[in-house]
């Protein structure tokens, strides 16, 4: 049986910290605490300490990346095809690490938790969390739950790899190497425009109730529309021609109604609306987005250059080439300014017709390069001792 | 370019530690090199995609894209050498490029084939046809060369553009050394190391 065959059984572990009085102070000025973490864990941490992978996951993932919670579990984490033995980021060698982050729905501490101060969920008493906030946490689990010192690599796809380049300049002594794919330094103001589209959408469903719907009935049309104009700006026009062109929907002729769907297209995106609000709440939507919005390492730090004067990580910047969310540029930026800090940082642009979302979907150039420089830092992190 | 002989020349000219700028870097096996046997501090641009995945693959740092994109970033004479191996002759915009070269370099290391070869002569003026030799192997039809360059052609280059030729050395297509004295008939390779 091939390692990569085996089936991995992971367990959801929660860990709490910032118990008032400690409460952790955010950027936004308010506090926040206790905060709890939801975060897995896969393979075993070296003697050394120098085998820790941290996987940041993007917008709707969550830190179930990859293998199963039980044997009949139907779906695998969000990064299974990357994550597991004898995968590109292969557990039996790596210590691979991914939390929810603050803000979230799935185990942390986000709007649906309660507020302890009132007994009823935080709704939009839950404070502005930003991409600072969340990696600060991401470190004190890291470091306080974990006892690890430094982590080999950090790795993040889109709302991920912002995660990872503040983690960079945040702590640099912590990130021996670092992957940010798919990402910017920050959304352009066409980003930034769907991200506003998608919370319209939820404001304006009636459910939603100025976000104190828990208890009652969830805004599901409002969520359920905001991930569909999501989803369309992670596919591309390419993408969505060679998997559903104009074809119908179970029919042979188009209904001349507002009904069912007429084309695949439509069913496709209503299916996976219909199926996110199942699993996503749309206040975490809300916070996540602005999170998003709000990230700005030019604005943060006067220039990019700036921003990257002291990280210590050395980096591999990907993108692809028919991502028009994130488009490559941005990627190049990111390079430009540490090469301009003289910075060990690598990029390339990886082929593609597929969408923003393509990191999630199997691409074996993509799974190639990773397994490389995952070796050669893990080489380059020993050798360095 | 298939024969790369250039490397050995190129690694004795390159100073322990330094820090090294390849241009076209292809595979990285050049800059795995020094790296690896003269602890250079190394970073290559390459335009072509495979290429960049065997370098990362090799550990040395790549830049994917355009060459000039690349270098705008870097401080003045960040490097102390800048690499330009056997891609002077694909380059649309060579002055822009050594220009740069040298804005971010202290030196610039330049290898070429040479156009004025005489086996290059020969075919154009005996053959009638679009010179095909060991050193310039395509077809007119699919060649990646766009500068048909002699040596003579990127002195005088040189000269215009106030680069000031530090050495100039000329091989054969097997590298051995040969004399400056009609070099652009007998010369298969020429590397000129320039600086501002």
């Amino acid at each position: 049986m091939k390692s990569s065959d085996r089936e991995l059984i992971v367990e959801k572990k929660r860990w709490r910290f910032a118990e008032p009085p400690d409460k952790l102070r955010l950027r936004c000025g308010e506090s926040l605490g206790p905060i709890d973490v939801a975060y897995e864990t896969y393979g075993e941490l070296s003697d050394g300490g120098d085998n820790a992978v941290l996987i940041c996951h993007a917008l709707t993932g969550d830190a179930h990346v990859a293998g199963k919670h039980s044997h009949d579990d139907h779906k695998p984490g969000w990064w299974d095809i990357m994550v597991g033995p004898g995968k590109a980021i292969d557990t039996d060698r790596y210590f691979v690490i991914c939390s929810n982050f603050i803000g979230g729905c799935k185990g942390s501490t986000g709007p649906s938790s309660i507020n302890p101060d009132t007994g009823k969920p935080y709704a939009l008493d839950f404070p502005m969390v930003t991409v600072k906030d969340m990696v600060r946490v991401q470190r004190a689990l890291v470091k306080e739950c974990l006892g690890i010192d430094r982590l080999l690599c950090v790795i993040g796809g889109s709302f991920g790899g912002m995660q990872v380049l503040q983690w960079t300049i945040d702590y640099p002594e912590m990130v021996y190497a670092a992957m940010p794919i798919a990402t910017a330094c920050r959304l352009s103001a066409l980003a930034i425009a769907f991200d506003e589209v998608g919370r319209q959408a939820i404001y304006s469903d009636p459910n939603w109730k100025g976000g104190d719907y828990y208890g009652g009935k969830p805004p599901h049309r409002g969520l359920a529309v905001a991930r569909m104009i999501g989803h369309i700006t992670y596919l591309s026009a390419e993408s969505m021609h060679e998997k559903f062109g104009r074809g119908l929907q179970d029919r042979a002729t188009v209904g001349y109604d507002f009904g069912p769907a007429d084309f695949q297209v439509e069913s496709y995106l209503r299916h996976q609306g219909d199926t996110f609000v199942q699993r996503f709440d749309a206040n975490t939507y809300l916070y996540i987005t602005k999170a998003m919005d709000y990230f700005d390492l030019v604005s943060d730090y006067g220039t990019l250059i700036n921003a990257f004067e002291g990280v210590r990580s050395r980096y591999l910047v990907l993108s692809f080439t028919g991502d028009w969310l994130f488009p490559t540029h941005q990627s190049r930026e990111i390079v430009r300014a540490l090469q301009a800090n003289a910075v060990d940082a690598s990029f390339c642009e990886v082929e593609s017709g597929y969408g923003h979302d393509v990191f999630l979907i199997k691409n074996p150039a993509l799974e190639d390069i990773i397994i490389n420089f995952l070796k050669n830092c893990q080489d380059g992190i020993r050798g360095a001792g | 370019m298939p024969i790369r002989l250039d490397y050995d020349y190129i690694e004795s000219h390159v100073p322990d530690g330094a820090r090294v700028l390849d241009l076209g870097c292809g595979d990285g096996k050049l800059l795995e090199d020094l790296i690896r046997e003269k602890g250079v501090e190394g970073r290559g641009i390459e335009i072509d995609e495979a290429s960049v995945r065997k370098c990362i693959k090799r550990g040395v740092p790549v830049y994917h894209g355009d060459m000039l994109q690349g270098m705008k970033m870097f401080q003045e004479r960040h490097f102390d050498c800048v690499v330009l191996s056997q891609t002077l002759q694909q380059t649309l915009n060579p002055a822009e490029v050594m220009h740069e070269m040298l804005r971010v370099g202290k030196r610039a290391i330049v290898s070429f084939p040479n156009f004025g070869h005489w086996q290059v002569r020969a075919r154009l003026l005996l053959g009638g046809m679009a010179p095909i030799t060991p050193l310039w192997p395509y077809e007119w039809y699919n060649t990646p060369n766009v500068r048909m360059l002699t040596i003579k052609d990127f002195t005088r280059f040189c000269r215009k553009q106030n680069l000031r030729i530090v050495r100039r050395r000329f091989f054969s297509r097997t590298f051995i050394r040969t004399p400056a004295a009609g070099a652009n008939f007998f010369a298969s390779i020429a590397i000129f190391i320039l600086e501002r």
